[in-house]
Parts: structure tokens; C-alpha cells; sequence
């Protein structure tokens, strides 16, 4: 085989690979934790902030950037609303004092 | 910032989401776990923003500021009770987001690098588009639903019509045409008709889904959000974004796959919905089976007497907000020596893991409060199960008999245990819509009255 390998490919086997270290990270999750555990996957898939800023990126005011500026707003609601509500759930689990 | 240093800096921050949910894996690293979460966002959030693809930094200042400030205030003013309509509504956030980011990629390809040598969008960059914006459209609204039903705006009860899973399979087969069109030739008239029908997809494929089966919609809600990441991912050719994409993604799936074995029911019966609520099986009294009703000094007295006592709980106690009254009730039991421990059924509540929630912020220590698997086998060894808000979970119809419609979900045997005593406003059948063989067995106490109440007259009384 000779050729160049396209960065699609790269791209699925990152994918590929990150749907099992998903598969086993959340088995171990405790059930405990579910509830924390929906909130703070919630918080890192606004992730896609990045796609948003690239939009709202360039200095001229384009349909593209007025796009990307409130998709940006929006998920950072959903960022900085996410992981806080996420650190006042955690806090409130507490061991039996002894 | 070269291209090469970016893409590095995006892997640091998949891995620290990665180590955020690793965190999870115990309460004492989560809260490290949570750090790590947000460590990795600024880093990603950072590296995109010092890149060359982003000039003006005003209006982007503003949107964070405003957006964040927005959502700290919810974060701290929201009732944990209500966690299950919080996260739906974040859901529809990120939703959103995927819609707009593909729409903006769309109008302006070249921003994202994603232009052929003629100009156009390249196809494969169409493809990875057009699911992105279906999954994020679909999430958006089916999200809004979802919301609006657990914050009680709709009804919880089903909204079935006839030929919806006929109309589910048209719109869905014509959004997949349109997309074939769009690969082809991608237009802007396609590409919004395409989105207004996922927008449409998303309130019918949610609608027919009932209250209790809420749990599994979002899990399944939180699992697409994750899959319309990866799919914007792919677009951005941005690491970061699919792997945590598929990492939100299969924790969904998981958590929808345990949600459903929880109530011994498929995943597929879940989503085509209509289970529960005007429409489930008819309710079966027979007159002729008596009912033992107690107070709340009858109760105490048992409660009291007892060397150990498991606390059941479910939604009706979320309803009533009754956590705070049961921790009270604990602590007074364990004052006199009496061993108090806590037992969650998975599907217990709105959402995977709402009960501990509620606990926890009473302040019940965790180690008192165990999954079914870990205590299902002590209720024989138990004097006291003390129900409150929960009751199809604890039906023994569901081990015992075959005709039963929730016959072989996993249920909490409460029934082996000394004494059982329910709290409940009435002898109405659960969700299931199905009579609890439980009320009317010698060693069940019926404790008629709202749960809180109820508690906190028993906690006098001690």
C-alpha cells in the first residue's frame, strides 16, 4: 500500500478509540453519581464553543459571525451553568462523621 | 500559535475531560474530577481564542460574560428537586449550538478551512454537517419537551395520536433524501428545510414518552448531544470535540441502557413510547382485599422498636420535598440505636441518580445509601422498610407473577422485610398503572398522607 492515509481516517480512529475509553470511564462511574455524572457531560460537550468562536472569530460583521456570537452565548450558559451546578451537587456528598 | 501546538493543546483537553469523568468513579476524586473538567474547557476555550482564526475579541467577551453570567445565576438558584429539568434545558442548549455552529460553517466554509479547490464545501465536510445539524436539531427540541414535562408545563401523561410512528418514519426518511440532495448540492433552502424538519422529528419522537419513562429521554437526550459534538467535530477536523463527543455520547447510551434493564423494558418499547399514564392497563381493585392502615403514632412506635430500618425512596418524595423530614426521621431513629440505611432503585425519580441527589443535599452521608444490587438480599434480615414516594419499584407482582405488565423488572423486596410501611396519599395505582400487590399483604402498614408531613408528624412522635 502506498499513498497518503486522509486525515478522515485519523480522525474516526480518534473517535473509534474515544467511544471505548467512554465505554469504560462511565461503567465505572459510581450510581451514585449519575445525576453529576449528566450535568458535567453536559458542561464538556459545550465543547463545541470552539466551532462557535471560529464563527465569531473574524473583525467584519458577517451572517456567519452574528451566527457564531449567539452560539456562543448560548453554550456558555450551558459551560459555566454546567460545571457549577455540577461542583454544588459534589460538595454536598459527605462521608458519615465518625 | 501553529497549527501543530493547537492540535496539542486540544488533545491536553480531551484528556482532562477524560480525568473529569474518571473523577466520578468516587464522590472524594469527583470533585477533583470536576476541576479537571473545567481546566480542560478554559484550556480549549483559550487555545482557540489566541489562534489566527479569531481577530475581533469584543463580541466575544460579551457573549461569554453575558451567557456565563446567566448561567451561574441558574446554577446556584436552582432547587436540586428540579436537576431533571435543568439538565434537559442545558441539553437544548448544546442542541442549539450544534445548529448554529453548522449553519455558520455552512455560510462561511472558508472560516473553518473547509473548501475544495473549486470553492465549494467539500462533500465530506457535507456529510459530517448535515448529522450534526439533524442531531442538534433533534436534541433542541426534543429536550424542549422533555423540560416542559418535567417542569410540568405539559402533562406527564403521553401524547399518542394514531400513524405517529408512520409520520416519525416519513419525516425521517424525507430528511434523509433532502440530505442526499444537500451532499449533492448544498443549498441554503435545503439546509434550513432539513433543520425545521429534525426541529419538528425532535417533538415527535419525544411527545409519546411518558413521565416516568423520563429517565431513559435523558439519557438519550444527553447521549445525542454528545454524537452532535463529534459530528461538528468532524467538520472542525478538532480532536477535542470528537473525543469528547463520543465520550458524552456512549456515557448516554450507557446510562439509557441501564435505565431500561432497570425497568426490564427495551430500549426501542421506551422510545416508541405511549407506556403509562390514561393509556396503560386498566386498574384492577379488588373490594374484597383488606387494607391496614396505620397513624403516624403507630408507626414511631414500630419504627422505634426496630433494630434496623431501610428507607425506600422515589419521586413522590422529590414531589413533596420530604428529604429533609427522612434525614431528621434517621437521625432520631439513630439516636436510639436503631441501624438506618437507604435503598435507590436505578429508575427511582426523574433522572439516573436523582434520589442520592436529594439526600445528599439533606446531608445523608453516602455510605448509608446503597444501589439494589447492594442491598436487595438484607431485606430478610429487615424489621422496618419505610416506602415513601416510591411504588411500582417495590411491587412484588413483578417477581411473583407472570401476568403482571411489569413482570421481570428488577425490584427492591421490600415485601421480605418485617414490616413494611408505605406512605401514600391514596391506594392509586403507580405510573404502570397497575395495583401493588404489596398494600394489601398482613405485613404492609398503609401510612395515608403526604409524605412530608407524614414524616415529620412521625419524627414528633418519636
Amino acid at each position: 500500500m502506498r499513498g497518503v492515509v486522509d486525515p478522515l481516517v485519523f480522525q474516526i480512529s480518534i473517535f473509534v478509540l474515544a467511544v471505548f475509553v467512554g465505554y469504560y470511564v462511565v461503567w465505572s462511574v459510581t450510581p451514585a453519581l449519575h445525576t453529576p455524572l449528566m450535568s458535567v457531560t453536559n458542561a464538556i460537550s459545550s465543547v463545541i464553543i470552539v466551532g462557535a468562536l471560529i464563527a465569531a472569530g473574524p473583525v467584519e460583521m458577517t451572517r456567519s459571525k452574528v451566527l457564531g456570537l449567539v452560539a456562543t452565548a448560548l453554550v456558555s450558559v450551558n459551560i459555566f451553568g454546567g460545571f457549577a451546578v455540577t461542583q454544588r451537587m459534589l460538595v454536598m456528598y459527605r462521608k458519615r462523621k465518625r | 500559535m501553529s497549527a501543530n501546538l493547537a492540535a496539542l493543546l486540544y488533545l491536553a483537553s480531551a484528556v482532562l475531560f477524560i480525568l473529569a469523568l474518571r473523577g466520578l468513579s468516587n464522590p472524594e476524586s469527583a470533585r477533583m474530577g470536576n476541576v479537571f473538567g473545567m481546566a480542560g474547557m478554559a484550556l480549549a476555550i483559550l487555545t482557540t481564542v489566541l489562534g489566527p482564526q479569531v481577530t475581533a475579541y469584543g463580541g466575544i467577551a460579551l457573549a461569554v460574560c453575558a451567557g456565563g453570567a446567566v448561567g451561574l445565576v441558574i446554577a446556584f438558584r436552582i432547587k436540586m428537586a428540579a436537576m431533571p429539568q435543568l439538565v434537559a434545558a442545558f441539553h437544548s442548549l448544546v442542541g442549539l449550538g450544534a445548529v448554529l455552529v453548522a449553519a455558520a460553517a455552512f455560510y462561511h466554509p472558508a472560516g473553518y478551512g473547509i473548501v475544495d479547490a473549486l470553492g465549494q464545501i467539500k462533500v465530506q465536510s457535507r456529510i459530517e454537517m448535515s448529522l450534526g445539524v439533524v442531531i442538534g436539531a433533534v436534541t433542541f427540541t426534543g429536550s424542549i419537551v422533555a423540560f416542559t414535562r418535567l417542569q410540568g408545563v405539559i402533562s406527564g401523561d403521553p401524547v399518542v395520536f394514531r400513524g405517529q410512528h408512520a409520520l416519525n418514519v416519513v419525516i425521517g426518511a424525507v430528511i434523509v433524501v433532502l440530505l442526499g440532495a444537500f451532499v449533492h448540492t448544498p443549498s441554503a433552502d435545503v439546509f434550513w428545510v432539513v433543520t425545521m424538519l429534525a426541529f419538528v422529528l425532535g417533538v415527535t419522537l419525544v411527545a409519546p414518552i411518558g413521565g416516568a419513562d423520563m429517565p431513559v429521554v435523558i439519557s438519550m437526550l444527553n447521549s445525542y448531544s454528545g454524537w452532535a459534538a463529534a459530528g461538528i467535530g468532524f467538520t472542525l477536523e478538532n480532536s477535542a470535540l470528537i473525543v469528547t463527543g463520543a465520550l458524552v455520547g456512549s456515557s448516554g447510551a450507557i446510562l439509557s441502557y441501564i435505565m431500561c434493564r432497570a425497568m426490564n423494558r427495551s430500549f426501542v418499547s421506551v422510545i416508541l413510547g405511549g407506556f403509562g399514564g390514561e393509556t396503560a392497563g386498566q386498574t384492577v381493585r379488588k373490594a374484597d382485599r383488606s387494607v391496614t392502615s396505620g397513624s403516624a403514632e403507630d408507626a414511631a412506635f414500630i419504627l422505634k422498636n426496630a433494630a434496623s430500618v431501610v428507607i425506600v425512596p422515589g419521586y413522590g418524595m422529590a414531589v413533596a420535598q420530604a428529604q429533609h423530614a427522612v434525614r431528621e426521621m434517621a437521625d432520631a431513629l439513630k439516636r436510639r440505636g436503631v441501624r438506618v440505611s437507604y435503598a435507590i432503585h436505578p429508575v427511582a425519580g426523574r433522572m439516573p441518580g436523582h434520589m442520592n441527589v436529594l439526600l445528599a443535599e439533606a446531608n445523608v452521608p453516602y455510605d448509608e445509601v446503597f444501589a439494589l444490587e447492594d442491598i436487595n438480599s438484607e431485606f430478610q434480615a429487615t424489621d422496618v422498610a419505610y416506602v415513601i414516594g416510591a411504588n411500582d419499584i417495590t411491587n412484588p407482582a413483578a417477581r411473583d407473577d407472570p401476568s403482571s405488565p411489569i413482570y421481570g423488572m428488577p425490584i427492591l423486596d421490600v415485601d421480605r422485610a418485617k414490616t413494611v410501611l408505605f406512605v401514600k396519599r391514596s391506594l392509586a395505582p403507580g405510573y404502570a398503572g397497575i395495583d401493588n400487590a404489596l398494600f394489601y399483604k398482613s405485613n404492609t402498614m398503609m401510612l395515608f398522607g403526604d409524605a412530608k408531613k407524614m414524616t415529620e408528624e412521625i419524627v414528633k412522635a418519636l
